[in-house]
């Protein structure tokens, strides 16, 4: 019997080993369902690559290129410098490539009558200057904060683009995905919360306008990809030097119209032909 | 009777034996060791390192900072910032208030369950009490975490009108679920260890079943209680999974029971898969984390000393 566990154990270790080309994908928590529906497609199509997707967030993924531990690295967020220049330091040579576009919605308990807000009074509630609904045109009731954790793309874009650089407020409470904040947003009538669009059920947008003269606008496909909806950003890929062999073929296949329908089909917005295809790996 | 010789095959045997069950100690108390002085390695700079220090000595870590010159001094934990702030207070005071919560809601449970299940209960129903309850401790954090982030934090935010849903309390709720296991096996082994020559003492003294129990049994039990105790509250400063997902993670000083909090535990937990080798967040995570290390063991090694005294006692080797 234990001989046979052992002969067993041999033979599935070969198999793994003498399988197709092993891809990982690490990073991103906004992009992880896009890159494992991506990964599932690709691998219909070729049984002969094995692709393991994970997220943990944009600087997860990022510090795996960066240890040589993950092919390619999801993220929502580009490098910061000092990721670059740490880069340098290990001999990685981070390609970043757009594979796709999100809009950062606000997310409002259904129950909330607020509908709109403008970046000041999005400032203002998450650094803890506005602290009750009643100021933004709501209720009286206190404002209660989710966020995402401090290794987040979204959590930095958020901040850069709209807090300016500030702090949040030390009352935002942090949770693990873009999925469980919408979770808690509409389990809490006074909550407000922010991610990417693909992930919103049980939810309702708020309205953004940049400036108060601007209109708001809700975070839908064509506002983001036309580019009047206010936050919106580009997602990542980053590989480790110009990809070649089989991950030169699924970066392709990702920008190619096949992979920019499934990504729409799960509810996030495509590059547009233009962009695809000056993406592309020539 | 036939002498028995002993071969010398045998020997060598004996002794190859010996030699590998001793190394298999050696290695579990080597890997102990060895993570030991990792986490302190990676937790060194703090001390040595003048780059560190800029942002994180321990005077930066423990007081409050005027981060940005002009505005108030305050506690900040905010690693990702172009001015990074690495506060530990509001950290460990979140690590506390979710275990003493914890311990008063799994104290009056687990030792209420180990009195009734010692002394009043009849030995079917205690056969029956005592594996059912250490399921308990068979659930894994994680469920445990799930189910108050999903149906506890709901539950009390409904029956007490509470401003924050995920806060100490319903965190402190799931932790003290955790934690009742351990204080009941604890308190219950020490009192059904108490001699049944102090029982029959005081019943022959006139004492009814009550009273046996709570001014005879009890008494003598108690540092094997307190044991129980202690290693529940170690148990409660360590739990990550729980306080991850129903604490809210919002680094807060404030003494009320109903406000977010953010632990140690938590705090590596979400943080450490990001962050840069060997950059100042690095080196504080494993700081907090050499922290953590030493509170726990200091405080599994008072528990274990407690019910060490108390076996020794009641075996009559100690006054």
């Amino acid at each position: 019997m234990k001989k046979l566990l052992i002969a067993g154990m041999m033979v599935g270790l070969a198999a793994l080993l003498l399988a197709g080309t092993n891809i990982t994908i690490k990073g991103s928590d906004t992009l992880v369902r896009l890159g494992q529906r991506w990964a599932e497609e690709y691998m219909k199509h070729n049984p002969n690559a094995v692709i393991q997707v994970s997220g943990g967030g944009s600087g997860t993924g990022i510090a795996a290129l960066l240890n040589g531990a993950t092919d390619i690295c999801e993220a929502s967020r580009d490098m910061k410098e000092k990721e670059y220049k740490l880069a340098a330091e290990k001999g990685i040579k981070p390609l970043r490539i757009s594979v796709a576009l999100d809009g950062i919605a606000v997310f409002l308990n259904e129950g909330n009558p607020v509908k709109e807000l403008s970046f000041a009074q999005l400032k203002g509630i998450y650094t803890g200057a506005i602290t009750n609904w009643k100021e933004v045109g709501g209720n009286d009731s206190r404002i209660i904060l989710y966020g995402r954790e401090n290794n987040s793309g979204t959590y930095a874009f958020f901040k850069e683009h709209v807090l300016d650089g500030e702090d949040y407020s030390e009352y935002t409470q942090t949770l693990p995905g873009t999925a469980a904040v919408v979770n808690a947003v509409s389990k809490d009538k006074n909550g407000v919360g922010y991610g990417g669009i693909a992930w919103a059920t049980g939810v309702k947008f708020a309205a953004v306008r940049k400036t108060d003269s601007d209109t708001a606008v809700l975070p839908t496909t064509e506002t983001v990809s036309g580019g009047s909806y206010p936050i919106s950003r580009e997602l990542y890929w980053f590989f480790n030097g110009t990809p070649e062999g089989e991950l030169k073929k699924l970066i392709n296949w990702a920008l190619s119209e096949k992979g920019q329908k499934v990504a729409e089909e799960m509810d996030y917005i495509p590059l547009g032909k233009e962009l695809a295809e000056k993406n592309m790996i020539k | 009777m036939q002498e028995l010789k002993f071969k010398p095959k045998s020997r060598l045997r004996e002794f190859l034996g010996e030699k590998l069950i001793s190394v298999n100690a050696y290695i579990a108390l080597l890997a102990i060791f060895l993570i030991f002085a990792f986490v302190f390695k990676e937790a060194i700079p703090i001390f040595t390192d003048g780059a560190v220090q800029q942002e994180a000595s321990l005077e930066k870590m423990t007081f409050k900072q005027e981060f940005r010159a002009g505005r108030e001094a305050r506690w900040s934990w905010q690693p990702n910032s172009d001015i990074p702030k690495f506060s530990l207070w509001p950290l460990f005071l979140g690590t506390i208030k979710a275990a003493i919560i914890a311990m008063l809601f799994a104290m009056p449970l687990g030792i209420g369950a180990a009195v009734y299940s010692s002394e009043f209960a009849d030995r079917r129903l205690r056969e029956f009490i005592k594996p059912v309850i250490e399921i308990l401790a068979a659930i894994p954090s994680v469920v445990l975490g799930f189910f108050a982030l999903m149906v506890l934090a709901t539950f009390l935010q409904n029956v007490l009108g509470l401003t924050f849903r995920l806060n100490a309390l319903n965190a402190g709720i799931a932790l003290g679920l955790a934690v009742i296991p351990i204080v009941f096996t604890v308190a219950e082994d020490a009192m059904t260890s108490v001699p049944g020559s102090l029982r029959d003492a005081a019943t022959a003294l006139g004492a009814n079943p009550w009273q046996v129990s709570l001014t005879t049994v009890l008494p003598a039990a108690t540092p094997g209680i307190a044991a129980g105790v202690v290693l529940g509250f170690g148990r409660a400063v360590g739990e990550t999974m729980i306080v991850l997902m129903a604490s809210g993670n919002a680094a807060i000083v404030s003494a009320s029971m109903l406000d977010s909090v953010r632990t140690f535990s938590a705090t590596i937990a979400a943080e450490l898969a990001e962050v840069v080798f060997g950059s100042t967040h690095y080196t504080v995570l494993f700081f907090i984390g050499a922290l953590l290390f030493v509170f726990t063991f200091l405080i599994n090694l008072g528990g274990d000393m407690i019910l060490a005294r108390l076996k020794q006692r009641l075996q009559g080797k100690t006054s």
